[in-house]
Parts: C-alpha cells; structure tokens; sequence
C-alpha cells in the first residue's frame, strides 16, 4: 500500500535577524497582553503576540462610547488606554515569556523623548522586537500624528532607534496621501521593519439621536471593511522598500492572510477578527497552511515571490 | 481550552411589546454559569461582526439551554428574533462576575428595570431566604408569571401606570418603605443610578449591574470600560465592563458622567 505524505510546509519567516516559527501575530491592541485570548487559544502556536501599545505613564484612554460596528467594520476609539510601561514590564511580560511565541511591544508616545524613554525602558527586557505605534498625536508639535508627516516619523524613528536594543519595527499610518513616502522615510532612519495598516480615521452618526455613535467622535475603522485597502498599500510598501513588511487589516481567514503574502507582506496580523472569534488567530494560521499544501509551496518566501503581474 | 460554542435554538417567542424569549441548546451550557453573568451572541450574518451581549436569564441545567430575554433596538436583536427553532447561533458562555450572593442576609431586595429584569429571575431563584422584588417597567409588564412563581412579594410599577404602581421602582420603593440587607440590581443607568443615592442614604449594601457596549467580551479590546473609584490618581480608574463587572459595588461606581 501506498500513502502520499503530503509534507509540510515550512512556515517560519526571519525579520531583522529574528526567526518567527509562523508569519501569524496578533495584531496590537486587539489581543490585549495575550491573557485573556490565551484561554481560547493555545498562544504556542502563534508567530507573534504583538500586545497593546504601552505608554511612559498610564493612560486613561477616550470616554465611553469607544466602540461602533459599522458595514463590515468597526470604529474604535479607545484611546491607547494602558497602565504604562512599568505595570505592562511587571505584570504582563512575565505571563507571555512561558510560552514559546516572540514578544513585540507597540509603543506610543505623545513626543520624541517619551517614545525613547519607553523604548529605553523596553531594552534591557526580554522582549523580542519592539512597534512603534506613529499613529499617536504629537503634543509638541501641535497635535499633527508622527505618522503623517514624512519628517516627524523618520525623526521619531532616528531618535528612538538610539536606544533600542531590539529591533524596530514601525506601525504605519494609512491615513496618508502616499504611505511609500513614508515607508521610505522611515527604512532611511534605520527602521528594521514596517507593520501596516493601522486604523483609518472614519465616524458614525445615530441619525435618531443626532449624535456621532463614538465618545471621541472620530475613531478608527477596521476589520473585513477596510481590506481591500490594507492589501493595496501592502503591495505598494512592499514595492518600495527592502525591509520585510508585516500586513494587515481585515484579515480574517487564511485566504486573507494569503493575499497578503503574494502581495509580499513577510507576516501577518489578526485584528478585529479576534473579536468575531476568539480562536481567529490559529484558524488563519491553519488556512494559510493548508492552502499552502494544497498549492505544493514549501515555504513563506516561495508565496511571496509567487504572485504574477 | 475555551471557544465559542454551537447552540441550537430550542425556542424563539415573543413574550411581550418589544421583547423576545429565545432558549439556547448545547451539551453542558448551562452548568457553571451565575445569575447576571452573560453570553456573546455572534449572528452568523456577514457584515454584522461583533457579538451582542445579552445576560442569562434562566440556565436549565436538566434540559442544557439558557434563556436570554431581549428587545429589538437594531439591526442584530432583529436578526436574532428572526431565528427560527433548529437553527443554530454561536455564542461565548458564560462571560463577566455575575451577582455575590449574599447567603447571610435576612432579606434582601431585586430592583430591576425594564431590560434589566432579565437576569434578575435566575437570581431570585438563587437567593436563599426572604426577598423582596421590585420591577419597574415603562408598559405592559413581561416576565411576571415567572418571578410570581418565586417564594417572594413582587411588586410592579410601571411608567404609564398600566399596570401596578404608576411611578418609578424607587417611589414604589419609597411608599412601601422597602428595606433589606442587601440590594441586587440591573436597569437602565438613570435608574441604578438613583437607587445608588436610595441605598447609600439607608447604608445598605447594593451590587448593579452594568452595561457598556461591547467587542471582544473577554477583557482585551478595552471598549467596554466604566469608570470605577479608587484612592489614588484622580479618584477613579477604568475598569472593563465584560471581564471586571457587569455587576459592581454600587458605591465604588462613579455615577455623575
Ligand atoms: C452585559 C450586558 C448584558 C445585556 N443584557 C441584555 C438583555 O438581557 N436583554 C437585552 O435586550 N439587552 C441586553 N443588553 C443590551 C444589548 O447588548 C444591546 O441591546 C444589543 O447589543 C443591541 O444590538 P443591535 O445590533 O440590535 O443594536 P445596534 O444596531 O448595535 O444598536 C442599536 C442601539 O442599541 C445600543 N446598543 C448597542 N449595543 C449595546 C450594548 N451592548 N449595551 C447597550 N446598548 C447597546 C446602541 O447604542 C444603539 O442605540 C446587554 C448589554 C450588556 C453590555
Ligand atoms: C480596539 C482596537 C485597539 C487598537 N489598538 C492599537 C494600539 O494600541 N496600537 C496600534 O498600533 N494599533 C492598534 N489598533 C490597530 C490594529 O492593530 C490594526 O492595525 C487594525 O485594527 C487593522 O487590523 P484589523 O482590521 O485586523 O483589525 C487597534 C485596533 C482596534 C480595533
Ligand atoms: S468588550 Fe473588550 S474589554 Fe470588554
């Protein structure tokens, strides 16, 4: 009797020098520090925790509504709310460093040098890649994102990189006119990696009410909704920069995660979809394996180089 | 390891102006929950993401199904009451703190609202010893039959006075000069509000229970937050509503927002 072993693929990815047993990571602020997704989901499995961005100082976050479901998407507004990054150091790193995953940590920042010292704080840890969140207002600077002007992001990313020990990954902003101007910014300062998309700015209103649906007013749009969009600027990145890319938005099944890595993300992150299903992050990461087998590819690098134009 | 679980609608009804019965069905559903602990309704609809919360009102551990007692206010309690028996729904069971029932209390009150009286059936049957209920309601009463079949005075207000005492829970309250050990509570926030201030004023212990819109359901997305008294920073904290509550001390709740 004959049996065909299908053999299996091989699914680890290296970025800057660190070895990711799969492309699938969690995407930041949707996973919380990994506890609470950790009972639906064995956190062995996954590439990556990326955990919720970590502030200087504890942040209280935006007022109530912080949530709104719209087509095929949700606004957020939370508001980067975090105990900061001496509670996250002490209660949360010791929880993720028994499993067998990588650690990055999403910082934010109101300006260049709480940014550093975060990243300061960050370097003498055992964490393995650090994600710098340029969607955070800069107060200095009259409240203007670091992530939409090509200037402040390359400067946050120079001024950061001096004190990170890990490397640095940079979490792009897509609400943008061009975002490879500032992929380009960012690699020239010394930016290990970029992660895109972060949210785009969007809004709800109850028409019975008269009244936006968010505390804030304004928040940001993610899930399937916005897809075709992260998948878009993916490429474009992808094209223009030669440091590995990590993609996301709207991913929530391994055909997503595959579209992503033909348009040349090296990995992938699951967001919103946690929410519609705690289990998401490894249900994608079985797709992408199997479609994978199902294809004949041995490798990650052999979908990203697949994709035919 | 936890997941979301397939349930089978056993029974979908309309008990009353606006508001729906439907019994969920799944292999041990109903074991382990608490009263005023809640399920995440995920509707299987495509472009409606996230599941709605909705608290138990009733576990049948015989029979393995929970009741979950709701209004139609949009689009996915439309959904839901369209579910037909046989059909299944996904749900995440059982999610929050439910109520701490007191077992010492000589008599304890159950004040609830409108949608806020749902949970509190499984609680009245949980509570040992004397009680008292208090339901308010804007019309026609709903769920009355069950709360009646409980070894405890129910008394009824309702807005409009068609049934009952014409007037709030709390002047109803008032009148009859209800007292207790202990007060469990779950409404609209204007109202738990006000029996904050009633119970605070007769130094009695009260628990509420809270509601705040909803992603994740299990204390990691951080949309579900309330604001909650603590000594240091500026007297209050975050806490998430899903994972932290829904039921809180009413005394640590900071109400005037
Ligand atoms: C812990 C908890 C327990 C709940 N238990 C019950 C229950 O037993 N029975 C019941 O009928 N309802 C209950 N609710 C409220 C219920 O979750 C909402 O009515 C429901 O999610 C609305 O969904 P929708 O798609 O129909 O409305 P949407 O189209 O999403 O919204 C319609 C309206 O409902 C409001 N709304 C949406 N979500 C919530 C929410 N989570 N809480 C309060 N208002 C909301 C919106 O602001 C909007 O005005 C509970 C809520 C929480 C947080
Ligand atoms: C509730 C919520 C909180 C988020 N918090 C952060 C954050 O702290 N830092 C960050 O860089 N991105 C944050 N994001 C953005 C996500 O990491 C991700 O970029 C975006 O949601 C798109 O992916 P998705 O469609 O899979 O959710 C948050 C998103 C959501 C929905
Ligand atoms: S709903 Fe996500 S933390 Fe409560």
């Amino acid at each position: 009797m004959t049996e065909t072993v299908h053999k299996r693929p091989d699914l680890t990815v290296e970025m800057a020098g660190v070895t990711f047993k799969n492309p699938v990571m969690t995407a930041s602020g949707t996973f919380g520090s990994g506890k609470e997704y950790g009972e639906y989901v064995d956190l062995n499995q996954l590439g990556a925790v990326v955990v919720k961005g970590v502030s200087l100082t504890p942040w209280k976050g935006n007022p109530t509504p912080r949530v709104a479901e719209t087509y095929g998407g949700m606004l957020n507004a939370v508001g980067l709310q975090n105990p900061g990054v001496d509670a996250f150091i002490e209660n949360d790193l010791p929880f993720l460093r028994q499993y067998d995953t990588r650690i990055i940590v999403n910082v934010s920042g109101k300006s260049i040098e709480e940014y550093c010292r975060v990243v300061e704080k960050l370097a003498v840890t055992e964490v393995d890649m650090l994600e710098l969140n340029i969607s955070c207002p800069n107060i200095k600077e009259g409240g203007i994102t670091f992530g939409t002007d090509a200037k402040m992001a390359a400067s946050v990313v120079k001024e950061a990189k001096k004190y990170a020990s890990q490397p640095l990954m940079v979490k792009l902003s897509p609400n943008v006119t061009d975002i490879t101007e500032i992929a380009k910014a960012v690699e020239s300062e010394g930016a290990d990696a970029v992660s895109l998309i972060n949210t785009l700015l969007g809004m709800a209103i109850d028409i019975h009410h008269k009244k936006p649906l968010l505390g804030n007013i304004m928040g940001g749009l993610s899930g399937p909704a916005i897809k075709p969009v992260a998948l878009r600027m993916v490429y474009q990145v992808c094209r223009t920069v030669n440091i590995p890319v990590v993609g996301m938005g709207g991913i929530i099944s391994g055909e997503d995660a595959v579209e992503f890595i033909l348009a040349g993300a090296t990995g992938v992150a699951v967001g919103t979809a946690n929410f519609m299903n705690p289990c998401a992050t490894v249900e994608v990461l079985d797709g992408l394996e199997s479609y994978m087998i199902s294809q004949g590819f041995s490798s990650i690098e052999e979908v990203q180089e697949a994709m035919k134009i | 390891m936890k997941k979301m679980i397939t349930t089978i609608v056993a029974e979908q009804a309309k008990i009353g102006e606006n508001c729906w019965s439907i019994w969920l069905q799944a292999p041990g559903i109903a074991d382990n929950v608490q009263p005023g602990q809640f399920v995440h309704v995920k509707l299987n609809q495509g472009e409606k993401l996230l599941p709605r919360p909705l608290s138990v009102s009733e576990a049948d551990r015989e029979r393995n199904a929970l009741r979950l007692i709701y209004a139609v206010v949009g689009k996915g309690t439309k959904d839901l009451s369209r579910m037909k028996e046989g059909e299944s729904l996904r749900i995440l069971s059982p999610l929050g703190n439910g109520f701490e029932i007191d077992e010492t209390a000589s008599k304890s009150l159950i004040v609830g609202g409108g949608m806020g009286i749902p949970p509190l059936l499984e609680l009245a049957r949980r509570i040992p010893g004397k009680k008292e209920i208090y339901l308010g309601y804007s019309a026609t009463p709903f769920l009355l039959e069950e709360f009646e079949k409980e070894d405890a005075q129910t008394h009824v207000s309702t807005d409009d006075g068609c049934y009952g005492y014409c007037g709030t829970v709390i002047e109803r309250m008032n009148q009859d000069k209800a007292l207790g050990d202990i007060i469990y509570s779950c409404g609209p926030r204007p109202m738990l509000k006000a029996l904050s201030a009633w119970a605070k004023e007769r130094k009695i212990p009260a628990q509420v229970s809270l509601e705040e819109r909803m992603a994740c359901g299990i204390g990691a997305c951080l949309v579900c937050t309330c604001k909650i008294a603590m000594e240091k920073e500026d007297g209050w904290h975050h806490r998430r509503v899903c994972a932290d509550g829904p039921v809180f001390w009413s005394r640590e709740v900071v109400w005037n927002d």
